[in-house]
């Protein structure tokens, strides 16, 4: 089979290189590509979707020939940790009507983002609830825009209902340190999350 | 949380909810590169965005190549020069990222490249991998 896994011993031509994946989420206009542009090298990625794939919850529009697809622009970064070892960001379409992008996305994904604005923290409600239903370990970033007062962690997690042990941290988007640190938050949260889960099917 | 904010991304759809709409993006007819076909890979498998894919070191023989078409050749070239992610070819191509996982089937197919699946999350992470996650981008 031409498929390698990646625990491939052996040559050491990149095929046992490790990728992790990391989605960045949240409102319109919250910060996302702002936060990934700022810790990683971002680069707008075209991705398309057939009619009927998202369409097989409507009508079979026939034919192979006759599918149509659009097209959805996300963010993506990369970020190099060491050679055969690599994040990579995903800057998920804000809008809503791109869920089914949000179902390959999160396939296999290390963990999340959910960037929030306190002024209308309502916008990362779905997000939330996406990352929540299907167990995705993910933080919520706070992206701190001047003249929206500012909250204490403690004050989100209860205003978005957060499940106990959901890390809220404070950021500015803009700012590299602080995209860096939303990273490890998350890198960090994954790492005892699954742990957590592993302990649960040993024991 | 509960369900009483709304169908978020991924909550099903109404039932007569259309999927996509005007400011969805342009509608286009499948490229003719991929020849119409939009089902990637060999068994219609479809490549993650972050599997990665490394040209093969016994590719097949020369004659074979020489009939590639021009995004295949591109793809190919872009392997050969760095092990890359499905997505990162996408990008780098400026290329669709269905039509690169279409071109890249062929590519798997006929021997060209390997592709890695990406380690499922069930494996991962390994605190050790994690560790030197964190030290990695603290240090950048
Ligand atoms: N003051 C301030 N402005 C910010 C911050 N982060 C982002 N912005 C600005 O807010 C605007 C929207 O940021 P984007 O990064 O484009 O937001 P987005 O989430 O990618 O937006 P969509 O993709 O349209 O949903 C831009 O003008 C940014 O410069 C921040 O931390 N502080
Ligand atoms: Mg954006």
């Amino acid at each position: 089979m031409a498929y390698e896994p990646s625990d491939r011993t052996g040559a050491d031509d990149g095929a046992d290189a490790l990728a992790l994946k990391i989605l960045v989420a949240g409102g319109f206009g919250v910060g996302k590509t702002t936060l990934v542009g700022s810790v990683s090298e971002i680069r707008p990625l075209r991705t398309e979707e057939t009619l009927s794939r998202a369409g097989e919850l409507v009508d079979d529009t026939g034919g192979v020939d006759r599918k149509t697809t659009t097209t959805v622009a996300m963010d993506f970064g990369r970020i190099t940790i060491r050679a055969g070892l690599s994040l990579y960001l995903f800057g998920t379409p804000g809008q809503d009507r791109f869920w089914f992008l949000w179902d390959e996305l999160s396939q296999g994904a290390l963990g999340a983002v959910v960037l929030a604005d306190t002024r209308r923290l309502e916008d990362c409600f779905p997000a939330v609830d996406y990352f929540e239903h299907r167990k995705i370990p993910f933080v919520v970033a706070v992206n701190c825009f001047e003249g929206a007062r500012s909250y204490r962690e403690q004050e989100v997690s209860r205003a978005l209902d957060l499940d106990q042990g959901t890390p809220v941290v404070l950021c500015d988007a803009r700012d590299r340190d602080s995209g860096k640190e939303v990273l490890v938050r998350v890198v960090e949260y994954a790492g005892r999350m699954h742990t957590a889960r592993h302990l649960d099917t040993v024991g | 949380m509960n369900d009483t904010h709304g169908d978020g991304p991924g909550g099903p759809p109404a039932p007569d909810s259309r999927w996509y709409d005007a400011e969805a993006g342009p509608l286009v007819r499948p490229y003719a590169m991929t020849g119409g076909r939009t089902r990637p890979g060999p068994g219609g498998e479809r490549f993650d965005l972050i599997a990665l894919v490394v040209a093969d070191d016994d590719p097949p023989n020369p004659d074979e190549e020489a009939v590639l078409g021009p995004e295949h050749r591109d793809l190919l070239a872009l392997c050969r020069a760095e092990t890359r992610s499905v997505a990162e070819l996408s990008a780098d191509a400026d290329l669709p990222v269905g039509v690169v996982r279409v071109l890249l089937g062929d590519l798997l197919e006929s021997g060209f490249l390997r592709v890695s699946r990406p380690v499922p999350p069930a494996q991962l992470p390994d605190a050790r991998i994690l560790r030197e996650v964190i030290d990695g981008l603290r240090a950048l």
